[in-house]
C-alpha cells in the first residue's frame, strides 16, 4: 500500500463532493482561459505588429487625410526601405448587420503586399490583383464565411465614400500563422481615388495613412522624428509612430474593459481557491481521527501533510485538465461566433501555461492550512474526535 | 520474568485554560515481559491516560517510562514515532481501521514504515490475517465486516510488525458477548503462543479475567497490587 494509493482513494471518498469540486475548478480554469483569450485577442493586432513598420498619420486625428504627394518625399528619407499607404473604406456589404462587418481598406496595390509579408498570397493571384483595378483581395475567413472564390463579385455600398462598388475577388490570402487577421479586404486605392474624382468631385489625392518600412527597428524613433519634422510647417502635419504604438492607440480606448476582464479572471481563480480550501478543510476535519491513528502507527506529521497536499493537488490537477480540455472547443466556438470582432481568437501557449499554473497553485494553496493543522494534531486529541 | 515496562513516579497533569487537572499522581508500575495485564478502574481514574503514556502517544508531566531499556519520555517526536512503529501494537475500542482500505491494506499499513520487501510484506500480512482467522476476508473493506471481524483486522494490524508490546484500550468495549469472547481468546493466544506482552484497559470484569494480572486505578493512583485471578 503506498501513500499515492491512499491519496487516490481519499480523493473519491466523497464522490459527489469531489466531482463537484473538480467540475467547479474546471469551470473556473475554463472561464479564466476564455477571459485571458479575449484580452489577448483584443491585443492581437498589437502583438502581430512588425517592428520594421512605422505608421504616419495626420497629427490632429486619424480621421484627417494626408496628401498623396508625401509618398515620394517619404521614400527619400534615410533608413526608409519602402512606403505604402491605405485608406479606411468601411462601406456596407449585404446589409448593416454586425455579422457582415469586416475591415475594408483601399491600398496601394503595387506596394502594400510587399510591406505585409505575413499575408500569404499566391504570386499569380497577386499579379491579377495588380493588373485589375477593380479587383480585391480577401482574407480566408471572410472568403469561407461568404463562400467566395476567385472571380466572384463583391458589391459594396459606400458610406464615407458614396456610390456602389463592385470588386472582383482576385486573391484569397492566408496568415503566415494563426495570429494573423484573415478577416480583411484590400482593394485599389487608385480605383477609389478615381471614383472620388468622377462621382463625388472631392476627396481625391488623399490617403488615410502611410506605412513606412525601415531597415533598422532601432532607428524607428529617429526616422519618425525626421518625418514629423519635415511636415511641421505644413497644413497636414504628421504623427509618426511604430505600428505597435499605432495599434496600441486603438486598443487603449478599451483599456478599462480589458483591465476589468483581467481582474475578473483573477477573481475567479481566487473564488475557486476558497472553494477548494473549504473542501480540503472539511475533508481534513472529518479525518482527524484517522490521522491520529496513522500517527499512533508511527507515521509522522509530514506523511499526514503529504496526504492532504496530494489530495488537494489531485483534485486541482483533475479540474485543471478538464478545464483545459473544455477551453479549446469553447474558444473555437466563441471565435467562430464573433469572427469580425475577434479576427484572431486562439488560446495562446502562455494562456495554457497560466491555466495549468493556476490549477497547481490553487491545489497547493488550498492545502496549506489543513495540512499544517492536521500534521500538528495531538494523537490523544485526535483519537477523541468523533466521526 | 524480566521487567519490560517500568513506570517510575509518573504524574500527568492536563490543563484546561489555567486550571490544572491532575490525572496521574506519582504512579509506579512494572509490567514483566510476556505478561498479560489488565488495567481496571472507574471512568476518570486515569487508566487510558496511563495506557497512552506507556504506548508513547502522550508524554508524562514528570517521571520516567522505560520500555525495553528505552526512556521514551526523553525521545523527540520523530524518534518517538519511529519507536512506536517498531515497538507498539495498538488495539483501539472502535477498531479505527481506514475505511477506504481493504483488510489486507489496513494490515499492511504499518509495514510501509519498514524496509521489508514486497514479498516479505505479503507473507507477513497473510500470516497475521491467517492467525486472526480472516484469510478469506482480506479483500473486504471495513464496512463489509462485522464489529468482531473489524477488531480482528485491528489485532492483525497491531501484531504485523511483531511489536514488543501490545496495548489494548477496551478492545472488547464495542462488541457483543460472543465477539468479545473471540477477541479475548485471540489475545490470550497471542500471549501464550506468541509470547506477546499485553497491557489492556477494560471495564469488563469478564475481560479482565482473561488477563493474568490485574491492576486497579482510582483517582490516578494504583489501589492494589493484586492478582486478577
Amino acid at each position: 500500500m503506498k501513500v499515492i494509493k491512499l491519496i487516490s482513494k481519499n480523493v473519491f471518498r466523497h464522490k459527489l463532493r469531489s466531482i463537484l469540486t473538480i467540475f467547479g475548478i474546471a469551470i473556473a480554469v475554463m472561464a479564466f482561459g476564455l477571459l485571458r483569450t479575449v484580452v489577448t485577442a483584443w491585443n492581437a493586432g498589437v502583438d502581430a505588429s512588425s517592428s520594421n513598420r512605422l505608421i504616419s498619420r495626420h497629427a490632429v486625428s486619424f480621421i484627417f487625410p494626408l496628401p498623396y504627394s508625401y509618398r515620394d518625399q517619404l521614400q527619400k528619407i534615410p533608413g526608409v526601405t519602402g512606403v505604402s499607404f491605405a485608406n479606411w473604406f468601411q462601406g456596407k456589404y449585404k446589409d448593416n448587420s454586425p455579422d457582415n462587418f469586416f475591415a475594408r481598406y483601399a491600398v496601394d496595390a503595387e506596394t502594400f503586399m510587399e510591406l505585409y509579408p505575413e499575408y500569404i498570397l499566391p504570386n499569380e493571384q497577386l499579379a491579377t490583383f495588380k493588373q485589375q483595378r477593380n479587383s480585391c483581395i480577401v482574407g480566408k475567413k471572410i472568403a469561407d464565411k461568404n463562400n467566395l472564390k476567385v472571380g466572384d463579385i463583391m458589391t459594396f455600398e459606400g458610406d464615407i465614400y458614396p456610390g456602389s462598388y463592385d470588386f472582383t475577388v482576385a486573391g484569397i490570402y492566408v496568415g503566415k500563422d494563426k495570429t494573423i487577421d484573415e478577416t480583411q479586404l484590400f482593394f485599389h486605392w487608385s480605383y477609389l481615388d478615381e471614383r472620388m474624382k468622377d462621382v463625388a468631385g472631392y476627396g481625391s489625392g488623399n490617403v488615410g495613412w502611410y506605412i513606412i518600412n525601415i531597415d533598422d527597428p532601432k532607428a524607428s524613433a529617429s526616422v519618425s522624428e525626421s518625418i514629423d519634422a519635415m511636415y511641421v510647417n505644413s497644413t497636414a502635419k504628421t504623427k509618426t509612430e511604430t505600428e505597435k504604438a499605432f495599434q496600441q492607440s486603438f486598443v487603449s480606448l478599451s483599456s478599462a474593459i480589458l483591465v476589468s476582464l483581467e481582474v475578473i479572471s483573477y477573481v475567479i481563480i481566487g473564488i475557486i481557491l476558497l472553494v477548494l480550501a473549504n473542501t480540503m478543510i472539511m475533508s481534513a476535519r472529518e479525518r482527524i481521527r484517522e490521522y491520529a491513528v496513522l500517527k499512533t502507527l508511527g507515521f509522522t506529521g509530514s506523511t499526514i501533510a503529504i496526504l492532504i497536499i496530494g489530495e488537494s493537488l489531485a483534485i486541482s490537477i483533475a479540474g485543471g485538465a478538464v478545464g483545459l480540455a473544455l477551453t479549446f472547443p469553447l474558444a473555437n466556438g466563441f471565435g467562430n461566433a464573433f469572427p469580425t470582432i475577434f479576427p484572431v481568437f486562439q488560446v495562446l501557449p502562455s494562456t495554457i501555461l497560466l491555466m495549468a499554473g493556476f490549477a497547481l497553485l490553487v491545489g497547493l494553496a488550498a492545502s496549506v492550512f489543513p495540512s499544517w493543522k492536521s500534521s500538528r494534531i495531538s494523537i490523544v486529541e485526535g483519537l477523541r474526535q468523533i466521526g | 520474568m524480566s521487567t519490560l515496562v517500568q513506570v517510575n513516579q509518573v504524574s500527568k497533569i492536563y490543563y484546561r485554560g489555567t486550571i490544572e487537572i491532575p490525572v496521574l499522581q506519582n504512579l509506579s508500575l512494572d509490567v514483566p515481559e510476556g505478561e498479560f495485564m489488565a488495567l481496571m478502574g472507574p471512568s476518570g481514574s486515569g487508566k487510558t491516560t496511563l495506557l497512552n503514556l506507556i504506548s508513547g502517544i502522550d508524554r508524562p508531566t514528570s517521571g520516567s517510562i522505560v520500555i525495553a531499556g528505552t526512556d521514551i519520555a526523553k525521545l523527540n517526536e520523530t524518534q518517538l514515532a519511529k519507536w512506536r512503529s517498531q515497538n507498539i501494537g495498538f488495539i483501539f475500542q472502535f477498531y479505527n481501521l481506514i475505511p477506504v482500505l481493504t483488510a489486507y491494506e489496513n494490515v499492511e499499513l504499518p509495514l510501509e514504515l519498514t524496509n521489508l520487501s514486497k514479498k516479505e510484506k505479503k507473507q507477513r500480512v497473510e500470516g497475521v490475517l491467517n492467525i486472526v482467522g480472516l484469510s478469506d476476508r482480506m479483500d473486504h473493506y471495513p464496512k463489509q465486516l462485522s464489529g468482531g471481524q473489524q477488531q480482528r483486522v485491528a489485532i492483525a494490524r497491531a501484531i504485523v510488525t511483531d511489536p514488543t508490546l501490545i496495548i489494548g484500550d477496551e478492545p472488547t468495549g464495542d462488541l457483543d458477548r460472543k465477539s468479545a469472547e473471540e477477541i479475548l481468546n485471540l489475545m490470550d493466544r497471542l500471549n501464550k503462543e506468541f509470547k506477546k506482552t499485553i497491557v489492556m484497559v477494560t471495564h469488563d470484569p469478564h475481560a479482565a479475567q482473561k488477563a493474568h494480572l490485574t491492576r486497579h486505578l482510582e483517582k490516578g493512583e494504583l489501589m492494589i497490587n493484586g492478582d486478577g485471578k
